[in-house]
């Protein structure tokens, strides 16, 4: 027989922990916690893809071939993250824009 | 003869959908899984390059970014992302109606995931009518008549909504092809296509779909929430 077949109840269950957790990251952007509000809102962003991409997409249930498949493409888009932000971090090749905004936003200073 | 009756066995393999280069139905369903995932892979790498960018404009022009984002309705990009978790439920029960042979739930729930869907975009357009009337369209109508936040350079703050519009503008895109894509397997599924041995095209249609609300579930944080709001 092909495909696995998911009970109802766990996809109500993974449901209502997306709402759960939709609410959270929403309540959390409110609650000043300086730098680690980016993290937060990140790490429980990634939770919830995992709830989807494990039990809405099968993941969890699937042959270890499609596991690698979808495991490598994660890994690419790790290597076009770390690399391109590395470069654009590191060697200064775009100057910080400190003279065009307030050009346009505030009359010119006498 | 064997022959014959090898024949036979071959024509009603045929009829359960199974084509002639797989050996077994099971074969051919992890092959069309597989296939899927490696399109989402492309999809993936296709709005990462775009995350990407975002990660360095960001950097770059946080003030901007930020009251940008405070500019942003939360609750309707909140609302939003319940409305897709929920077309996801629809979505998975969709495919558990297809593999248990319920032909009526099986339609019910793919035009109630589009149904979820054209909420979610009705939304959006309501959310960029707004985005028009305040003038925070760069390139279309940039005149914003609203107080920037935090006085951030108005420059940086274009720059941010071009991210806006380009992100969730591609994000949108691909929820109008899911439903055009819905729309086809509903009809297919009415007509009596499916059974719990062949019901591939719902299992990939569903992956599409859960793999446009995963963008969304990371377009929400990144655009609507991290921009200092308390």
């Amino acid at each position: 027989m092909s495909g696995h077949v998911v009970p109802v109840k766990i996809y109500v269950a993974i449901f209502l922990t997306l709402l759960a957790l939709t609410g959270l990251t929403t309540g959390v952007a409110f609650v000043d916690l300086g730098a680690y509000n980016t993290v937060v809102a990140l790490v429980i962003a990634v939770i919830k893809m995992l709830l989807v991409v494990l039990f809405f997409m099968h993941l969890r249930y699937v042959s270890n071939l499609t596991k690698v498949v979808v495991l490598a493409g994660f890994f690419w888009l790790a290597i076009l993250m770390t690399f391109t932000l590395s470069d654009y971090f590191s060697r200064h090749w775009v100057d910080q824009p400190t003279g065009w905004g307030p050009s346009i936003s505030a009359p010119p200073q006498p | 003869m064997a022959e014959m009756s090898a024949s036979a066995a071959h024509a009603a393999e045929h009829e359960r959908g199974l084509r002639h280069h797989f050996e077994d139905m099971e074969q051919q369903h992890e092959a069309g899984n597989l296939g899927m995932w490696v399109f989402l892979v492309t999809e993936i790498m296709f709005f990462g390059g775009l995350f990407a960018a975002y990660a360095i404009y960001r950097s770059l022009y946080l003030p901007g970014f930020e009251a940008g984002s405070r500019l942003l309705d939360v609750k309707l990009g909140a609302t939003n992302t319940a409305v897709l978790i929920g077309s996801s439920l629809t979505m998975a029960l969709a495919v558990h109606a297809a593999q248990t042979g319920k032909r009526k739930a099986l339609v019910l729930f793919l035009i109630l995931t589009m149904l979820l869907g054209a909420v979610f975009l009705g939304i959006k357009y309501d959310e960029y009518a707004t985005k028009w009337h305040h003038g925070l369209v760069p390139g279309l109508k940039w005149a914003p008549d609203e107080e920037i936040p935090g006085n951030a350079p108005l420059g940086s703050v274009e720059m941010f909504f071009c991210f806006y519009f380009f992100m969730t503008g591609l994000h949108a895109l691909h929820m109008i092809i899911g439903f055009g894509i819905m729309a086809v397997m509903a009809a297919w599924a009415w007509r009596g296509k499916f059974s719990p041995g062949y019901y591939a095209p719902i299992e990939v249609s569903g992956l599409y779909w859960h793999f446009v609300d995963i963008v969304w579930i990371f377009l929400f944080p990144l655009l609507y929430l991290i921009g200092g709001r308390y």
